[in-house]
């Protein structure tokens, strides 16, 4: 079943099209992943699928409601975690889930019995009663997972659900998001710029410049780039490279003393290349393609050409924590 | 679209908070305290007592006015902190209109402020006012006019305000002129044209002589009411209604 229907979608401001035509479409119980460097559309999408803003033209429906016309429906049925942390900070953790449990109309008693468990699910039921100020970052967002999925939405938007965090953290929050899927069979809608944290969807959409350029299942996008990357040191590699192109046809470049050669079914290749080469080998290393290869080729340039945008957040990240430890 | 639960719960987060930040509730009674004793007693020492009361007695509805001004407008700024801090997208994606969080923050903010003004009234033994168990409910009732109209007004304008850098200007600019503006501190026909014009366009002038006119019931002008009580309430009243209703709209635009 189809929850999440994208068709033409399209916002432009002012002179920039964030957003420029993209169709796509979600199966319920899907993990489905928005990938794509900063300022690719990401956020925008996911601001229109959840009602935040309205696309210039096009659809976007959700569980069968539109996004544009019938936004309470929508938002009754999808929950949200922001890139940054949206929890209030001066209230406990039960006052902040109990907040959102009157926005979205629990009955009290059902409220009492869904804050017990989604505290229990996050692993924060002892905490129940703390300030959220005294949380760490993971525990502010495993508490945003709590608060997103206490009306029982059909969709968890995650936006940038790890970014900040350290990498012990997110292996903790992606456990959690695969349980989740796993025990609610709830859909996932996220966006990252995290290649690793991307591996874990069923299905990715990579974006850039507002566009969808791929979107498939992580192991068919990566063999979008043809096969493996082999790197070989040999005794001699002038000699070396005109004897692989003659017995394998296949094109092998030197770099810094080391030989590179692309091809299919690396694991196979090597021990023929080894057994054959009258050139003998010192060491060979083998390595999968990565998203990070296939947006290279899709594009051009790689996802961490944006780092430097990524200091920008931190150091925005860290602003605002600072400000808001002298409030 | 008026939702009842979202508004109680929007009112009850405020209520939490502002009683368990200590230091707000101090400077709730520090400020008038330091403004009565300090500001009042210099210079009521300059000014002789007319008609019946002190120049200490005359700036009390005043001080009402003034604790009910900062209170009211620290709540209403409290929507640009939510922005800021990222809480308020939390309401937005919520299935509750505009409306709901716009009244939840007038009415949180109003009766926040109507606090601050009763904590405010255990000074009156101090000041040798008189204070009756009507006069007491009268008080209330303006106090709740009176806030319900500054924190319109707050929600108007942090409607606006998209960052917190705003917020120094709106104080020096805005909060302040209206709190020496507007009869708390000298009488407003004592004051020259052009500043008296300027009092005259302050909501905050008739709310404070409306104060007056349940506190200093015997007094006469200068030092006592300077206009009718019923021109007092519904000038304060119509003013309401509009603030509330542009920072509705504004609040719809905005976001």
């Amino acid at each position: 079943m189809v929850i999440i229907n994208v068709h033409n979608l399209t916002r432009k401001f002012k002179t920039l099209t964030a957003v420029d035509g993209i169709s796509f479409s979600v199966e319920q119980g899907e993990v489905f992943g928005f990938l794509g460097p900063n300022g690719a559309g990401k956020t925008t999408t996911i601001s229109i699928l959840c009602t935040l803003i309205s696309p210039s033209s096009g659809k976007a429906e959700i569980a069968g409601f539109d996004c544009a016309k019938n936004p309470d429906q929508v938002r009754t049925s999808i929950g949200l975690i922001f890139q940054d942390t949206t929890l209030d900070v001066g209230l406990t953790a039960y006052e902040n889930l109990k907040f959102h449990a009157y926005l979205y109309n629990l009955d009290g008693k059902l409220a009492e019995k869904r804050i017990d468990e989604m505290l229990t699910v996050v692993d924060l039921q002892g905490r129940k009663h703390d300030l959220i100020k005294n949380f760490s970052g993971g525990m502010k967002r495993r508490l945003e997972i709590a608060r997103g999925l206490l009306h029982y939405p059909r969709v968890l938007f995650l936006d940038e659900p790890t970014l900040g965090l350290d990498p012990q953290t997110r292996n903790t929050i992606w456990d959690f998001i695969n349980m989740l899927r796993v025990e609610e069979k709830i859909t996932v809608f996220m966006t990252t710029h995290y290649m690793d944290e991307a591996e874990n969807c069923d299905r990715i959409a990579i974006i850039d410049h507002g566009k969808i350029i791929a979107l498939d299942t992580p192991a068919k996008l990566k063999q979008m780039v043809h096969g493996d990357i082999i790197r070989i040191v040999t005794e001699d590699n002038r000699k070396a490279v005109p004897e692989i192109q003659s017995l394998f046809n296949v094109s092998a470049r030197e770099e810094n003393g080391t030989l590179v050669l692309e091809t299919e079914r690396g694991d196979e290749f090597i021990p023929r290349l080894i057994h054959s080469l009258p050139t003998s080998t010192r060491s060979v290393s083998i390595q999968k393609p990565t998203l990070n290869d296939v947006f290279l080729k899709l594009t051009g340039r790689t996802i961490r050409d944006d780092m430097l945008q990524d200091n920008k957040e931190v150091t925005r990240e860290f602003v605002r924590s600072h400000r808001r430890a002298q409030r | 679209m008026i939702q009842v639960r979202p508004i109680y719960v929007i009112c009850l987060r405020e209520f939490i908070k502002f009683f368990r930040e200590k230091s707000r509730l101090l400077g709730t009674l520090a400020r008038p305290v330091l403004w009565l004793f300090v500001v009042g007693n210099g210079m009521g020492s300059l000014i002789k007592p007319q008609v019946g009361f002190s120049y200490l007695q005359f700036i009390f509805p005043g001080m009402i006015g003034m604790t009910i001004l900062f209170s009211s407008i620290f709540s209403s700024i409290s929507i640009v902190w939510d922005r800021e801090f990222g809480f308020m997208k939390e309401m937005l994606v919520a299935p509750i209109s505009r409306l709901s969080i716009v009244i939840g923050k007038t009415i949180s903010g109003t009766l926040i402020s109507v606090a601050q003004a009763i904590i405010i009234l255990v000074l009156i033994p101090f000041l040798g006012i008189p204070l009756t168990v009507s006069q007491f409910f009268q008080v209330v009732a303006v106090a709740v006019l009176v806030s319900f109209c500054i924190t319109s007004l707050g929600i108007l304008i942090a409607a606006r305000l998209s960052s917190f850098d705003g917020f120094n200007i709106i104080m020096n600019f805005l909060v302040m002129p209206m709190l020496f503006l507007s009869g708390a501190m000298y009488p407003v026909t004592a004051m020259p044209p052009a500043l008296r014009h300027l009092t005259l366009i302050n909501p905050l002038t008739y709310g404070i002589d409306a104060f007056k006119h349940v506190l200093l019931r015997s007094g006469t002008p200068p030092l006592g009411p300077e206009f009718p009580l019923t021109l007092d309430l519904l000038l304060v009243a119509a003013i309401s209604a509009i603030m509330l209703t542009l920072a509705a709209l504004s609040f719809r635009k905005k976001e």
